[in-house]
């Protein structure tokens, strides 16, 4: 059981939780993920680790509202409780001095992207930020992006913020001006492969972050394998991050896609009957195991 | 019945009981027990078979040494409290013991009568006596604990090693700490036995018995990520470790195909179904394909648990594809007969070389050639060796990969001082699973690579062993 300290919206659909995770928060890198369940017959999903607090003993989430699991999550408040926690897991990011180096993020993957470009900034890179969403109140974090960053550029789909466009049209634009050492891109898989495709001909190092289905999150199940330079590997172990240019999207895309129906009929009925989020804790403290 | 004495000749007259399990064709469409133990009557009787003979060859086929005749002798005058105290001073978790261990291949085939005569029916005695004493809902079976030493251990994993391990560091006096990486406690017997195999509640209530002789569960917590050994060894106070983190990483086959949609290994598909419990979905967050054609890959006890979960999930065929013949099968007899009973297919000597995808990327056929069998090989088995121009097809929309685990890399990646073999597999002494590094002790599969779960167990309870000695005498020694 981990207590949330904070939850806040910061977005529709967006929530930011600080949650308290001592031992993680200590070893926690920039690039991991933990897996989390929200209650008892929840499932297991990966959720990126945004920041930690070592001395306050806290990590944290941001979590878009998308499937069943993000939503029942997004219900919790300050002083609930979050029914597992287990982590960090996953390689962290390869951080070195590259020189110039571009985070491109896209939604929700800005929030990926953050602990990333501050790492990349603390390593003395110089670092600029492309962050894009459909709308303007859909893009996040970007004052701490602003914070960290040398230059954010802000790209939104119907043009209510920043330019109009896709972050891919705000990087070739850039391309033509820098040669960049190191690119990250986080967000949809279509956005990463695109941003891939583009820095390919330059020869331009770029690293993705993939989000695959996962269960255990520790090598056991071979859920999240992906293909990447013709060579099977496990996303949990071997990544979360690849070379943008030897990872096969297509596949991903359609192993992401795998339980589509599954997924609309569990929001389907979680829309109907929302799940109760009032926890006793008087009953928690009693029964810390998890009982059928 | 009274307590009667009977002559040898008696004892040989009477037939080896069966077992009462629920029929093939209504346990084939639920996920419960399919072996339904004996009664009181059925387990005296069998009881009455046992010799007692003063050498006890079978207590040399266990793992762990179990006095079995002590508590075989115990259950034939009826006292079965009496019988579950005799098995625990060996086994804390017999009931899981009595279910899962593959009887055939160790007691019951040391056992005298063996041979003439059916071997007495040891594993379904054990489980008589474990199953009773829950069901008198009576902990009074518990051996008492050494006094405490003021040691403190860590154990790695709450799978058959770390458990069999914890259980007799906690008897001898040390402070026990048992860390599991999932939610849920049991390593491979929650994640990978199914439900009709091993009822989960079951296992609870022996962890439960664990935790109430003094071990400590801490779940949710990887050692190499949350912490490293080194910090074990340090910071958090531990004096040694003991390292049971199972295989846990899935071989695939490297075959074209294996990662289409529809294409899972055997530990994602068991462990959606048995951890996350994917069978009562919606209920339940987590989902699991149903296919209708299911394939197996793979001869073991995980394929026939992975293929009778199809079966029970509602597939038309269920079929296990194997590359060798059924003579070589890993599994053990009782599973494939009552696979078979169940109505699972068996394409023995037949090796899958491609899945095909239908147009939509799912998973629409498995291309196989048929195999004869040639010369042994290094396993002392036959080898496979295709037949030219055998190749047909399986229509399937469901495969499940079940063709073994290599060593999960977590812990020797943040652990640079222990030794590994080329495979991944920690080097480990055999008998006192000293590792190369001091204080740090391994058994189980993530030493042996894939094995049973009472090789496991047997493997802990030995590290356990050189741990106590360890603890007391500081010295250490290992030699690979």
């Amino acid at each position: 059981m981990h207590q949330i300290i904070t939850a806040e919206f910061i977005a529709p659909q967006i929530k930011k939780f600080i949650v308290e995770a001592p031992l993680i928060a200590r070893k926690r890198q920039p690039g991991q993920f933990v897996i989390l369940r929200v209650w008892e017959k929840g499932e297991r999903i990966p959720l990126t680790i945004v920041d930690g607090d070592p001395a306050q003993g806290t990590i944290t989430l941001i979590v878009q509202g998308i499937g069943k699991t993000t939503r029942h999550l997004n219900l919790l408040s300050a002083g609930d409780y979050i029914h597992d926690l287990v982590g960090p897991l996953g390689r962290p990011t390869h951080i070195d001095k590259f020189g110039l180096t571009v985070c491109v993020s896209g939604g929700v993957g800005t929030a990926e992207a953050l602990p990333i470009a501050k790492a990349l900034k603390q390593a003395g890179n110089q670092v600029i930020a492309i962050v894009g969403a459909r709308q303007r109140e859909l893009i996040i974090c970007e004052s701490e992006m602003r914070a960290v960053c040398d230059e954010v550029l802000i790209s939104t789909d119907d043009g209510s913020y920043g330019i109009k466009g896709f972050v891919t049209q705000v990087l070739q634009d850039l391309l033509q001006r820098h040669r960049p050492d190191f690119i990250l891109a986080v967000g949809p898989l279509p956005m990463m492969a695109a941003v891939a495709e583009q820095t390919r001909p330059f020869g331009i190092k770029t690293m993705v972050s993939l989000n695959s289905i996962m269960v255990d999150g520790t090598g056991m199940c071979g859920g999240c394998r992906a293909t990447v330079a013709d060579k099977t590997v496990f996303v949990c172990v071997d990544g979360p991050e690849f070379d943008g240019h030897q990872v096969d999207f297509a596949e991903i895309g359609r192993r992401q896609r795998q339980f589509v129906e599954f997924e609309a009929q569990a929001l389907r009925e979680f829309e109907q009957t929302p799940p109760p989020v009032h926890h006793c804790r008087l009953s928690e403290q009693l029964n810390p195991q998890a009982e059928e | 019945m009274a307590n009667q004495i009977l002559s040898k000749k008696e004892r040989l007259a009477i037939p080896r009981q069966k077992m009462p399990e629920q029929p093939p064709q209504i346990r084939n469409r639920n996920f419960e027990e399919v072996n339904l133990g004996f009664d009181v009557e059925t387990a005296v009787r069998e009881a009455q078979r046992c010799l007692n003979c003063p050498k006890s060859t079978c207590i040399d086929g266990c793992p762990v040494r179990i006095k079995i005749p002590a508590f075989i002798q115990l259950i034939a005058v009826r006292d079965f409290l009496g019988a579950a105290r005799k098995i625990k001073e060996d086994n804390l978790l017999p009931a899981v013991c009595g279910r899962v261990c593959p009887q055939e291949e160790q007691c019951e085939k040391t056992c005298i009568l063996k041979g003439k005569f059916e071997p007495v029916a040891i594993g379904r005695l054990e489980r008589f006596v474990a199953d009773y004493e829950r069901q008198q809902n009576s902990a009074t079976a518990f051996p008492k604990n050494a006094k405490l030493t003021g040691k403190k251990v860590a154990v790695v994993g709450s799978g058959p090693a770390g458990l069999a391990c914890a259980s007799d560091l906690v008897q001898r006096g040390h402070a026990v700490t048992v860390f599991e990486a999932l939610h849920e406690f049991g390593g491979v017997l929650v994640y990978g036995i199914p439900e009709f195999r091993l009822p989960k509640k079951i296992l609870r209530f022996e962890i439960n018995n664990l935790r109430q002789m003094g071990v400590e569960f801490v779940a949710n917590f990887i050692v190499g990520k949350t912490m490293t050994i080194d910090e074990l060894l340090t910071t958090g106070g531990y004096q040694a470790v003991f390292l049971g983190v199972g295989a846990g990483l899935p071989w695939f086959m490297n075959i074209p195909g294996e990662n289409l949609m529809g294409v899972y290994s055997a530990n994602e598909y068991l462990t959606r179904v048995n951890l996350m419990r994917a069978y009562e979905f919606p209920s339940t967050d987590t989902p699991v394909r149903h296919g209708k054609n299911v394939v197996v890959v793979g001869g073991g006890n995980t394929a026939m648990d992975a293929v009778r979960t199809a079966k029970r999930l509602g597939a038309e065929t269920a079929t296990i594809v194997y590359r060798r013949s059924e003579v070589e099968m890993p599994a053990r007899i009782e599973e494939v007969h009552h696979a078979r009973e169940e109505g699972i297919i068996f394409r023995t000597l037949t090796n899958p070389i491609e899945f095909v995808a239908d147009g939509t990327g799912w998973v629409h056929k498995a291309r196989c050639l048929r195999m004869e069998l040639g010369e042994p090989d290094a396993s002392g088995r036959r080898r496979p060796v295709p037949i030219a121009g055998s190749e047909f097809e399986i229509e399937t929309d469901l495969v499940i990969m079940a063709i073994g685990n290599g060593s999960n890399p977590l812990i020797s990646q943040t652990t640079p001082d222990l030794r590994c073999n080329k495979w991944g597999n920690i080097l480990a002494e055999p008998e006192s699973g000293r590792t190369s590094k001091p204080g740090v002790f391994a058994g189980g599969d993530i030493v042996t690579g894939g094995a049973t779960v009472i090789l496991a167990m047997g493997a802990g309870r030995s590290a356990a062993q050189a741990i106590d000695e360890y603890l007391q005498t500081g010295q250490w020694s290992f030699d690979i």
